[in-house]
Parts: C-alpha cells; structure tokens; sequence
C-alpha cells in the first residue's frame, strides 16, 4: 500500500474556495427549501455557473476531450462543497457518474457534457449498489428501448439518458434524448436530487457503448467513492451550523453549548466527521490514481461517511431543539440529503458486505476462500 | 369492594348494564360519551363525579377494551392527546370542584380539544424561564406574550398554559399555571410548517388576553410545582401507550421485513432483532410501571420509558427507510396541510422517520430527561444553577 497524500493541494483550495463562493452567492437556502414545493428556480441558473463558469462539468474528462484534465480529487473537492450547501445540481450524476460512463468510448456527446453545453444521467435506479445487476431495458435491432427504469438521480435536469440496455448479444449503453422518455417526477424524500421514473416506449437511441457493463460498473464504483465526499460536507455543516447555535443559545442562565453532556457530543461528532473526511479523501485520492487499493478504499469510505452524515444530521436537528424541526431552519434538508445518500449507490451494510469479500473477512457459512498468492 | 376479582366482575356487570341501556348502534355519539361519562365509566380511576369510580388504574384497559368491542364511539383520543394525557390529570389534582366539573366532562368526551401554551422562544428546556406576563386587574388576568411549537392549537378550544406573575422573585416561584380559552380575541394561532411538510404545531401570539381568576390552576406563584405534574404526566403519556407485543413502531417495520423478502440482508435482520428485543424489553418496563402508576401520581421515572420510546422510533423508522432501499427514497406528499391528529406511525416510512426525530424533543428533550434520571432518580448532584436565586428580572435573557 503506498502513501497517498491526504492533504489539501494547494490547487485543490483555491477550487474549494472558488465552489464555496459561488454558492454562497447563488445557492441560498430558501431558494433551495423551495424545490420542495415544486419550485425549481434555482436549479438551472446555479448549474449552469458550476458547470460553465467554473468548468465543472468537465473535471474529469481529459484536456484533448474538451475537459479540465482534473481528478478524482477535484471531483472530491466539488461534492463536499456541494454537500455543505445541499446544492441541487447534477454533478454527481453526469460529470461524475454519467461521465465516467463515457470515458472509455468515443462519443462526441463526452465533449458536449465536459463543457457543460449537455447534461447527462444513466438510466439506473439511485439506489443501484456497484457491482448489483443493472436493470435492463430491452433494445431492439433498430436501436428501439422499451422498458422502465425507477428512481433516477438526475433525469430531470439532463438533456440525455445514458441507457444501459440488453441487446440480446450484451448490454449496450444508447443515448436518448431525454424529449424521447416518458419521465415522471417522483416526490422524494430528498427532492434536492429529485427522482424520476423513466419509461421507453420504443424510443430510439443512439448506441454510445458496446459491451458495456464494465465501464457502467465502473461508473458507478467511481460515483460511490466521491458520494463519500458530499456526505462529508454534509457532516460538516451539521456540525459547524450546531456548533455557532450551542455557542450562542442560552438556557438555565448558561450557554447551552458549556453543557458538559453537550461538549462530549460534539466532541464525538468531530472525531467522526474528521475520520469521515479522510476516509473519503483517501477513497479520491485511490481513485484518482489508478491505485489497486481504490476498490477497499470506496468500500471503507462508503461503509463509514454515510452513517456518519446522517449521525450528523441527527445530531444538529436534535441539538438545535424545536427549532430543528421546522421547515424554516435548513437542517432538515441536510437530514433528508444524508438519509437519502445513505441508501444511494448503496447502504452502509451493503458496502460492508462488499468489503468482507475485499479483505477476506468472510461471512459466516460461506466455503472457506481459495486464496492463491500472498500467503500461500 | 376490596375483593379484586369482585370488583372486576361488578365492574364488568356495570358496563353490560349501560351497554344494554345505551346501544352504541343507536344512540348519538355525544350523548352516548356524555353518558358513559356520567356513569363513571370513563376513566375509571378518576373519582366518582368526574368520571371515575375511584377504581385501580389498572382496570382502564379492560373497560376500554370492552367498550371497543361493544363498537362504542371513542373519544376523539387522538386528536386530544395533550387533553386526556396532560390536562386532564392536572386539573384532577390541582383543580377546584367547580373547574373539575366544568372542564373535565367535555374533555373526556372529546367536545374540547386542548393544547399546550408552556413552551416560548427563550423557555423551551428552561421553561421556569417562561416571560409571558399575566398581570391581575381585579378578578381578571390580562396576557402578553408569545408561545411557540404548540401542537394542534388550531384545534384547540382551550390551553394549559404558563405564565410570569411575578418577575421581582426567581424564576421558578414567579409562575402561575391557567386555563386558557383559545377563542379570546386576543389568542393568535399561526401555523408553523414542520419538517414533515406538515404544521403540526404553531405559534401562538397572546395579546390583552383576558382570563378570570376562576381560571387560575393552583395558588398564584405555583405555576412550577403544577407545570412539573403536567410534565410528569406528559412524559409517561408520549412513552407508555400500553400496547401489545409488536405494538407502535417495531410493528411497522416487522411488517415491512417480513412484506419485502427482497430486501433483507443478513446485516438489516441482526438490526432488526437487537430493536426487536430492545422494543420487547420497553414494553414489558412499561407494563412495570403502569402497575406501579396504579398506585399513585407518576414520578420521574417514566422519564426512562420516553427515553426509551423516542431512541426506538427514531432507530427502528431508520432502519426501515434502509430495509426499503430504492422505496425508501421516496415520499408522500410535501404539501404543507394542518393535520387534525398526530400518528407517529402512521403515513409513509418517510414520514415516520422525520416525525420521530421530534419524540426525543417535545415534552422534554432527551438531554433533559436524563439529567432528571440522574438527579432526581440516582440522587447525583445537581448540575451549578447560576440563576436560581435570582428575581428573574435580573437574569440576562
Ligand atoms: C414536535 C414538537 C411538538 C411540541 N409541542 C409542544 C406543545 O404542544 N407545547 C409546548 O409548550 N411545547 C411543545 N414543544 C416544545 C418542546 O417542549 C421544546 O422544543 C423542548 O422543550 C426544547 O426546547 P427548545 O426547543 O427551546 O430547545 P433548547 O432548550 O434551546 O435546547 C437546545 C438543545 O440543547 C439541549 N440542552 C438544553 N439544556 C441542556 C442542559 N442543561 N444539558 C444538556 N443539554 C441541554 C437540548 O436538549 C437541545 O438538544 C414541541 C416540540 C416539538 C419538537
């Protein structure tokens, strides 16, 4: 296992104050509360400016290809920015998980979606774990898609549908226009990254991937291991937001926040979000550098910060009393975001199953593993 | 009547007789309530003229039990949670004749839903801390102030509340507990939307309402020593609903495990099963404590049993958003509505989840509680009180 670096670059700063700027300007959190009232304004403005402005869009796509040439680690650096604001934007889904998807092909849609001119979502339910069976659609020989995929992260806001499709001799991956899809907006239980049911009635599809289970799998370890860093800046702003209000709120003549019950908890809480965000560091920094430890690392990172941003997100709502229930204060967006991000490409318990095949752990009753190699 | 198998028959024999004499299929819902009321079959425990005959706690569920099954109306139970738990037991104890009869009926019976003035801004855990002022004008108690998270105040006819009637003492003897008529002009009831999407509770803005004297709960400056048998009660009323085994909560999620044999993994069922147990184990101490109750006025015991409660539902409504994966995603309705009862387990998983968050909050908060179970339970030393003696107009706000 070599030394990755867990430290911040100084690159990486700049970007992360250059994100957290713009959102503090454009992602004001009563704007954000509205989309759960069906107002969606704030989304196509604040994409646009991540996507074109900042030249997020393509961080991961290579220079030649129209991209910033960036990693795994910028990819990281974005999303715990994202998370800290809740942001209701489709990086995750397309230029991270629907742009790794088209990495390995030749597609000029790759190009449209680095600059930021298309956006993308692959056609899977959000909770789809990496390394499940991919719901298939069906694909005739005229490139035709018929079939229903639900629960899609990203659909609402994306241009095409990266579908993963049987062809009888595979999976392709087609591009459909999202004007070709039947999409019905499903109320969620997070609606800052709002679901859709999306039905094929014999759409046609332009074939972007042949045998292409892979790279989706791909895709979706990749989205798996940088969700570790949204849920991260979850965390982070529970814990920063309780930590200024117990600062701050008085009761029994004291400062709440001087409740030695209360620091011992909020000391816990950062010893997690720390561990959390460097779990989720490593889990970038692997990917971002091909290293062969990238696959337990996504696992650990995923098994560790999701419960994490949700204990967070308790936390804060519990600590901030009856104010923490109500619609005004924005923690339960932060709540539902994590809750939802729990069960995204994954739960916790499934990444630990995951890791038990990783690092030989195995469950009970299963045969005992045919290691061949280190310790043979 | 000291025999208890003699008293459970005549008991028994009491509710046949009424039952036969007021068919449930026949007769009106009010008048059949006011009946059985009268009758002292409502909560039997109360003494005799106010609903009661002065029986053993204990004996509530059977009679309740029995009515049901007879297909007798209810009394409106849900949506008048804080009445029958809280309000109810509190003017019994504290009340005057003439308030005990002119308020006790009609709660019973559901025809007046109450709700909870006590909570402000500033005096949520510290509720001594209360600044609403209620100043006596001869026979009449004119308020000022603002109350907020007052569940179902829209629905409410009248409040318990608490208020400052004397700011020149320390908090906690400057208070003074009244019945508040919500339909006084001066009451302003304001919806505040909760997590949910729903406005369960709200604010209540109190401007020159007038309350008479006769509506005072207790001696002026007791308002203390009354609010903590309300809480008291109210603890035990969140915690302890008497419910059979894979009652509440964990009955929920059981069904759902056992609905979705799709989704259960070898990690969720272990999870599962320790809540399970933990629900198993809650709801026989529930029963422990309700023998005891039968002996007396709650204590801060039950303060265990809402601990309990509120952990469960918060991990068990958890745990099932988890097990329905994919589904789990998903929502009702956002749409801010009123609601006219409260069901921690009713509505979505989703709802479940978040509303659950509030039981480790309303009628005392977690951290509360158990610095209550350790002082006032296990005898530790109090926590320093900087503001004790001091008149509450000094305090720094
Ligand atoms: C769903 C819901 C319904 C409600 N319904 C009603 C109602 O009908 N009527 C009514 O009057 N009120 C109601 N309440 C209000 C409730 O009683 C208060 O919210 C609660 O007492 C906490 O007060 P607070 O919100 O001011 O929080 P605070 O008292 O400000 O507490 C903030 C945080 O600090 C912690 N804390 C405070 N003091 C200490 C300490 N000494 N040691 C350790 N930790 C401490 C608290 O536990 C909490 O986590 C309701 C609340 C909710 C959520």
């Amino acid at each position: 296992m070599s030394e990755v670096n867990l430290l911040s670059t100084d690159v990486e700063d700049d970007l992360r104050s250059a994100v957290r700027d713009l959102l503090t300007d454009r992602c004001d959190p009563t704007a954000v509360t509205a989309v759960y009232d069906g107002d969606r304004s704030v989304v196509g403005g604040l994409w646009g400016a991540l996507a074109t402005e900042l030249g997020l869009a393509g961080l991961l796509v290579s220079e030649e290809r129209g991209g910033a040439g960036a990693s795994a680690r910028e990819a990281a650096v974005v999303l715990e920015e994202l998370g800290r604001a809740v942001a209701p934007v489709p990086f995750l889904t397309s230029a991270v998980i629907a742009t790794t998807v088209l990495l390995g092909s030749d597609s000029e849609l790759l190009r449209a979606l680095a600059s930021g001119e298309r956006t993308a979502a692959l056609a899977v339910p959000l909770s789809t774990a990496p390394g499940s069976a991919l719901p298939l659609v069906r694909a005739d020989a005229d490139g035709r898609l018929t079939g229903t995929v639900t629960s899609v992260a990203g659909a609402l806001e994306a241009h095409v549908l990266l579908v993963p499709a049987s062809t009888g001799d595979g999976v392709s991956v087609y591009a459909v226009p999202a004007t070709e899809a039947a999409l019905t907006p499903v109320v969620s239980l997070d609606m800052t990254r709002q679901l859709t049911d999306v039905r094929f009635d014999g759409a046609t599809g332009q074939p972007v991937l042949a045998d292409a289970e892979p790279a989706v799998q791909r895709a979706l370890a990749a989205g798996a291991a940088l969700l570790a860093s949204e849920q991260v800046g979850v965390a982070q702003w529970c814990l920063d937001t309780t930590i200024t209000y117990l600062k701050e709120r008085r009761q029994f003549g004291r400062i709440v926040g001087g409740f030695q019950a209360l620091k011992h908890r909020l000391a816990d809480l950062f010893t997690d979000v720390e561990q959390a965000s460097v779990a989720a560091r490593y889990a970038a920094a692997t990917l971002a550098a091909g290293d062969p430890d990238a696959e337990i690392a996504a696992a650990v990172a995923q098994a560790y910060c999701s419960d994490v941003a949700v204990r967070a997100a308790e936390e804060a709502l519990q600590l901030h009393g009856g104010i923490g229930m109500t619609w005004e204060h924005p923690v339960h967006l932060y709540l539902k975001r994590a809750k939802a991000d729990q069960i995204a490409l994954g739960t916790a318990g499934g990444h630990r199953a995951r890791l038990a095949g990783l690092v030989d752990l195995p469950p009970p009753g299963s045969a005992p593993a045919n290691r061949q190699g280190d310790r043979s | 009547m000291s025999d208890p198998s003699t008293v459970r028959e005549e008991l028994r024999r009491r509710i046949a007789d009424f039952l036969a004499a007021h068919d449930p299929a026949t007769t009106e819902r009010s008048a059949f309530l006011r009946a059985r009321y009268d009758a002292g079959l409502a909560w039997v425990f109360f003494p005799e003229g106010h609903g009661g005959l002065g029986l053993p706690r204990a004996l509530q569920p059977e009679v309740d039990r029995l009515f049901e099954s007879a297909g007798a109306p209810d009394n409106n139970r849900e949506v008048n949670g804080i009445g029958l738990g809280m309000a109810a037991p509190t003017i019994l104890a504290f009340g005057t004749e003439e308030q005990k009869r002119r308020f006790l009926r009609p709660l019973w019976t559901g025809e007046e839903v109450w709700c909870q003035l006590f909570s402000e801004p500033g005096a949520g855990s510290d509720l001594a801390a209360v600044a609403t002022r209620a100043v006596r004008q001869g026979e009449t108690w004119v308020v000022n102030g603002q109350k907020v998270w007052t569940s179902v105040a829209h629905n409410a006819r009248f409040a318990i509340l608490v208020a400052r009637t004397n700011p020149d003492v320390p908090k906690h003897a400057g208070l003074t507990y009244f019945l508040c008529d919500m339909t006084d002009p001066g009451v302003d009831v304001r919806p505040l939307r909760q997590i949910t999407g729903e406005a369960e509770f709200n604010e209540v803005f109190l401007t020159d309402v007038r309350i008479p004297d006769t509506h005072r709960l207790g001696a002026e400056g007791e308002g203390w020593k009354v609010a903590t048998a309300t809480l008291n009660n109210e603890r035990v009323a969140i915690g302890d609903a008497a419910a059979p085994r894979e009652g509440g909560m964990v009955g929920v999620v059981a069904r759902t495990w056992r609905e979705h044999p799709e989704r259960r993994t070898a990690e969720l069922h272990d999870r599962l099963l320790r809540l399970w147990v933990d629900a198993e184990v809650a709801r026989l101490t529930g029963q422990r404590l309700r023998q005891k109750l039968a002996l007396g006025q709650p204590g801060p015991a039950g303060s265990t049993m809402k601990l309990t409660f509120a952990r469960l539902n918060q991990q068990l409504s958890g745990l099932e958003l988890e097990l329905l994966g994919e589904d789990g995603l998903r929502y009702s309705d956002w749409t801010m509505v009123r609601p006219e009862r409260v069901d921690f387990t009713g509505r979505d998983a989703g709802y479940r989840y978040l509303r659950a968050k509030g039981n480790s909050i309303e009628g005392g908060t977690s951290e509360i509680l158990r610095t209550i179970v350790a002082e006032r339970v296990l005898g530790l030393p109090a926590e320093p009180r900087v503001d004790k003696d001091i008149p509450w107009k000094e305090l720094q706000k």
